[in-house]
């Protein structure tokens, strides 16, 4: 009955998991995909369109993981470039303009670390995401299904609503970069899973995030179908919920939820 | 301008501040000579009267290095008489995670900088113009932003919406504060935000960004000024040149996240000496204190 923190972040780590596009497959319905940033290219680590989710036009966002190597290397391990992030603001924006909400999946193991992307600004990208999505006139669900890693995941955070899967985590560095740093020692990182709290039911109890979507038996993977009813049912509370508050109290929730931290 | 470096105390903890001689020094900035007569310059090995280099901006007359500076050094860099009245100087971290070992070394870094945490806030002027400024001081955690430097921020940026006034902030960090781990996480989103509704408003906001400047800071407010400085050289990254060296298995080239390298690829305004810095600011706030819409509304006709 008891998962240790470092269990957990191996199943959230599992090859077999669930991806985003798992889930918009099951959730929505003609998700139609958008591509680029529109200033320098296209970041097949963040996967973007428009779909329909029940009778409601929504924009989804959402980090994805290859499903195989293949996959993984084209999509570079679910690691986004200041690309990615500006392709991520570009379709919120348009989802504002059009009055949909917008439903993020966050799965990464951080924003990439590397020359490109520091050439282009990752830290800006990111900053600007945090920035902008706090000023979003439309309502913003993301939903963490795998690994929550650092300023990457939370620059498609910034929600009216956070949701973590139970197998989930989310955090200020993986436990293996956290262990390097604070125990000199990247070996380290079972102790690091324990220490840093990164659970979603540390991070509930923390009041960080809105609740606990519940896995089925054994984890995500063991049914997809079953994984993507329970976020389903979770999005559609929400949205109802949401979508009846005035901007302006949207705006002051969104605000408020991210101050009292 | 001679009385700039008066050993001046911004603010009064009676639990944590010391004497400013008590404050030790980091290893870099250790004078090689006894009594701190005579200062080594890390980059060029000029040995300087250490009462000059405090003159010079504590930067090195040959070869142009800037030393590490305070929080209260650089406040009596840039403030007129070096005044300001400082907010939220007592508010200190309350170890969210009960991380092992944090709370005694939390007290013990206190004690020994004489700081509360890594930022100091407050509301000065600069050449007449009135602003509220934060600067981080990286001896403190390296500067790294837990909820302290986020609560004090967010604070500072809600005031100056209320106030309707600028702000300035000089950033220093080596990211975010590990040991608070996701409550750290959180405060960029925070601060962003509080960035964000004072935007809103019209209203200005300058950063300066200092070495080093990365992580979770560079990936928030200091990439949101609408005017972005930085010092000559400064460190400036989302990841830094050790984990991307590890990454990517090969050495970074010359020059590679330093300020130039910013300017060049687009995300910095200017690069600013020291002994020009109070003066950029001053000419930016006074750039900035004329109300354009107001007076659009005079000189139009009906």
């Amino acid at each position: 009955m008891s998962i240790t923190p470092w269990e957990r972040v191996k199943l959230a780590r599992m090859p077999v998991r669930p991806t985003g596009l798992d889930y918009i497959e099951r959730i929505f319905d003609q998700f139609l995909e958008m591509h680029g940033d529109r200033f320098y290219g296209e970041d097949r680590a963040i996967v973007g369109g428009i779909a329909f989710f029940g009778d409601i036009p929504v924009t989804v966002i959402a980090q994805q993981k290859g499903r195989n190597t293949k996959e993984n290397i084209a999509r570079n391990f679910s690691m986004p470039h200041p690309e990615g992030y500006r392709k991520a603001l570009r379709l919120m924006k348009q989802a504002e303009k059009f009055h949909r909400p917008i439903i993020c999946f966050i799965d990464t193991p951080g924003a990439f670390c590397g020359l490109g992307a520091e050439e282009r600004g990752q830290g800006e990208a990111i900053a600007s995401n945090l920035a902008q999505m706090m000023l979003l006139k439309t309502p913003i669900i993301s939903v963490v299904i795998s690994e929550g890693g650092s300023g990457g995941a939370l620059a498609l955070g910034v929600a009216d609503k956070v949701y973590m899967l139970e197998n989930s985590i989310y955090s200020i560095l993986s436990p293996e970069g956290f262990a390097s740093i604070l125990y000199k020692d990247a070996s380290k990182a079972e102790q690091a899973a324990n220490d840093m709290k990164l659970t979603a039911q540390d991070l509930y109890r923390f009041k960080i995030i809105d609740g606990v979507i519940p896995e089925p038996a054994g984890g995500a993977h063991n049914d997809y179908n079953l994984m993507a009813t329970h976020v389903k049912a979770i999005l559609e509370t929400d949205l109802e919920e949401l979508l009846q508050l005035s901007t302006e109290e949207l705006l002051q929730r969104r605000y408020q939820k991210f101050r009292r931290i | 301008m001679n009385n700039i470096f008066k050993p001046k105390q911004y603010a009064t903890s009676n639990v944590y501040r010391v004497k400013p001689q008590d404050i030790v020094r980091t290893e870099e900035e250790k004078p090689n000579v006894p009594q701190g007569i005579m200062t080594k310059c890390p980059s060029c090995g000029k040995v300087i009267y250490t009462k000059l280099l405090l003159k010079n901006y504590k930067r090195c007359d040959e070869c142009g290095y800037n030393f590490k500076v305070s929080a209260n050094e650089r406040l009596a860099m840039i403030l007129d008489d070096g005044e300001l009245q400082e907010f939220d100087a007592q508010l200190s971290s309350r170890d969210p995670l009960n991380f092992p070992g944090y709370g005694d070394k939390l007290v013990k870094t206190q004690t020994q900088t004489g700081l509360v945490d890594g930022v100091v806030t407050g509301k000065g002027k600069i050449e007449g113009q009135p602003v509220m400024l934060a600067v981080m001081d990286s001896s403190f955690f390296m500067g790294s932003m837990g909820t302290t430097i986020g609560e004090k921020l967010t604070r500072l940026f809600e005031r100056a919406t209320r106030e309707r006034m600028p702000v300035i902030v000089f950033t220093a960090s080596g990211g975010a504060r590990m040991q608070e781990g996701i409550f750290s996480l959180m405060q960029m989103a925070k601060v962003s935000a509080a960035v964000a509704k004072h935007s809103e408003e019209g209203l200005l906001y300058v950063t300066v960004l200092t070495d080093p400047t990365t992580g979770g800071v560079t990936a928030s407010f200091a990439m949101l000024g609408d005017i972005i400085l930085a010092e000559p050289g400064a460190l400036i990254g989302f990841a830094g040149p050790r984990v991307i060296e590890q990454t990517i298995g090969q050495k970074l080239p010359e020059g590679f996240q330093r300020a130039e390298f910013l300017l060049e690829h687009g995300f910095v305004d200017q690069i600013v000496p020291r002994d020009r810095l109070r003066s950029t600011l001053g000419t930016i706030l006074k750039l900035h204190s004329v109300d354009q819409k107001d007076w659009k509304d005079q000189v139009e006709p009906d």
